[in-house]
């Protein structure tokens, strides 16, 4: 007997896993439950360890990143302020555009989910194998993440968590086999599954062959599936094929990077509700304008009576604005630039020119298109009260003067 | 060649402090779930299987082998979103294998250990697809290019990490 207590040991350690996993496939919802503890162990095992390294790891590239590598940072903070105000610009358009949506979707008694809140965290480790692609992260049900919760980052869909300990969760990347994803195309506005290959590749699914899908188009998700929220980006179409059967073979490329995630956002809270009609205060082209012309600083009230101050080198602006180009290289737009120093002015006269009074889709085109528009220097212009604007350069009337006073 | 075949009595058999053997695997559990992350390529390599393979080999004991392929498979799984069992029990028939070889064979030298560890790669790549594919349904790919990419990769890895383990083990 002793000559064969090896195997017969062997034979019933595999028929005891066997008999585990015939129970956890009989029983797939509940499987979870069962094996629950056995993964609890492992992750609390792994994950403090994988915490620690990364938060090694960004205290090094903080350190790197702030104060070892800063080439080129002068420059680079000179394009990103030129782009903060091109698309400042071009916000109020959009802005414009979503009010006028927001009123037809009042209007048809519209309710839609919307993002209420997210919680960002850290990608920690993975499942370390290549038939289970999913990966951890380091918030777990402490933080408000809970299992069924979707996972984006800023640039798409990313997957939903599958399950959620203390302090990490396992998440679902939208590549794996067992994941899948109610989408809509963008144009066509056809619906389908978005589903992950063996191989690690996304296809979209449940696409008929007779419908026109063409490559490059954008797929979002439909909201169908009551886990991801609509309206999310999930990826591109990349390749179109005729399928065996009666759907489609479409291939797309996923718009996050699920090869190299580091942070993502759990989306802890969603909210049905219809869209908001009453006015909203948004900034107008004009006011991001405005903001750009010398002005003059605030004054004490107490200043009146008192005779006039020195001069005074002028407050540093509480938002940072780029300055636009000379007046000799920008397309100046004489009029916008008027109006929009009428507009500064307004508080203090009272006076409304008509140009202001157009809604920002009316502004000449070439503020959205992002043109800088000119300075009027030959007029002092005033600063409304709790205007942050300030003259970047003193003009020939500087501020601090009686004259200057608005009256 | 480097494998010769050796009598059970000219066979060192080794053993392993508690601490070494409890956390040689997990570091291994532990580099296979957080390098991928960083070092995508490494998804290929498939520590846990190596460690197996070593202490299988080194102990030369067969229940042993078993026991601990079955561990270290679990803890795999539990990784995973999978069923747990997939992994420890393709783990389990290669710690067997492993240790039956290593009571049989002098795999102590680079050579052998390559071979022993592509053979065994092998076996449970094979075993792991069928448990995947008949049990559990899964819709597993198998590709040549990739499974003989990865034996090769592992063989050699084993090659220098049982070089670094070695020096853990302690004569029985």
């Amino acid at each position: 007997m002793s000559r064969y207590r090896n195997v017969t040991i062997l034979v019933a350690i595999l028929f005891v896993q066997v008999l585990g996993l015939a129970v956890q496939v009989k029983r797939r919802s509940g499987a979870d439950e069962s094996t629950r503890i056995i993964r609890l162990w492992t992750v609390s095992a792994v994950t403090p360890l994988e915490k620690a390294l990364v938060w090694c790891q960004n205290g090094l590239g903080s350190i790197w990143n702030n104060y070892v590598y800063l080439r080129g940072v002068r420059q680079e903070n000179r394009e990103l302020k030129f782009e903060i105000e091109r698309l400042r610009l071009e916000q109020v358009r959009l802005s414009d555009d979503a009010q006028q949506a927001r009123r037809l979707q009042a209007l048809l008694s519209f309710k839609e989910t919307y993002i209420a809140k997210t919680v960002a965290a850290q990608v920690i480790g993975s499942s370390g194998s290549e038939q289970s692609r999913s990966v951890y992260i380091d918030k777990g049900t402490s933080a408000g993440v809970d299992k069924d919760m979707a996972v984006i980052t800023a640039d798409g869909l990313v997957g939903r968590v599958l399950r959620a300990y203390g302090s990490s969760a396992q998440v679902l990347l939208i590549n794996d086999q067992s994941s899948g994803v109610g989408v809509i195309l963008d144009k066509s506005r056809l619906q389908g599954v978005i589903k992950g290959t063996a191989s690690g590749e996304v296809v979209l699914e449940k696409v008929m062959t007779d419908e026109q899908v063409t490559p490059g188009e954008r797929i979002v998700t439909s909201g169908g599936d009551l886990i991801f929220p609509k309206g999310v980006t999930v990826g591109t179409v990349m390749k179109v094929t005729p399928g065996a059967d009666l759907f489609l073979n479409i291939r797309v490329k996923p718009s996050a990077n699920l090869s190299r995630l580091e942070e993502v956002l759990v989306i802890t809270k969603k909210e049905d509700r219809a869209p908001a009609v009453a006015e909203t205060n948004s900034v107008r082209a004009v006011d991001i304008l405005t903001q750009r012309l010398p002005s003059v600083p605030d004054k004490p009230p107490a200043a009146v009576s008192q005779p006039p101050a020195p001069v005074t080198p002028a407050p540093t602006p509480k938002v940072l604005i780029a300055l636009p180009k000379p007046r000799s290289e920008a397309g100046v737009n004489n009029s916008a630039a008027s109006s929009a120093a009428a507009t500064a002015m307004k508080p203090a006269t009272g006076h409304k020119p008509a140009a202001a009074d157009k809604p920002a889709s009316e502004q000449p085109a070439k503020l959205a298109a992002g043109k800088p528009a000119g300075r009027v220097a030959s007029k002092p212009v005033v600063a409304a009260p709790g205007s942050s604007a300030v003259p970047s350069k003193p003009g020939p009337s500087q501020p601090g003067t009686a004259e200057d006073k608005p009256h | 060649m480097p494998i010769t075949y050796t009598s059970q009595e000219q066979v060192e058999v080794y053993r392993f402090s508690a601490p070494a053997a409890i956390l040689i695997p997990l570091v291994a559990l532990f580099l296979q779930a957080f390098l991928p992350l960083r070092l995508h390529f490494f998804s290929l390599f498939d520590l846990p299987l190596l460690v197996v393979i070593f202490f299988a080999v080194a102990r030369r004991s067969q229940v042993s082998g078993l026991v601990t392929g079955s561990l270290i498979g679990l803890l795999q799984d539990s990784l995973t979103h999978q069923p747990i069992g997939i992994y420890g029990i393709a783990n389990t028939v290669v710690g067997f294998g492993a240790s039956s070889l290593g009571a049989k064979l002098d795999v102590e030298n680079v050579g052998a250990r390559f071979l022993v560890t592509l053979f065994f790669y092998a076996v449970h790549e094979v075993v792991y697809f069928t448990v995947a594919r008949g049990l559990v349904k899964l819709t597993l790919q198998w590709s040549w290019g990739h499974e003989i990419g990865g034996a090769l990769i592992n063989a050699a890895t084993a090659a220098v990490l049982f070089t670094l383990l070695d020096r853990f083990k302690q004569r029985a």
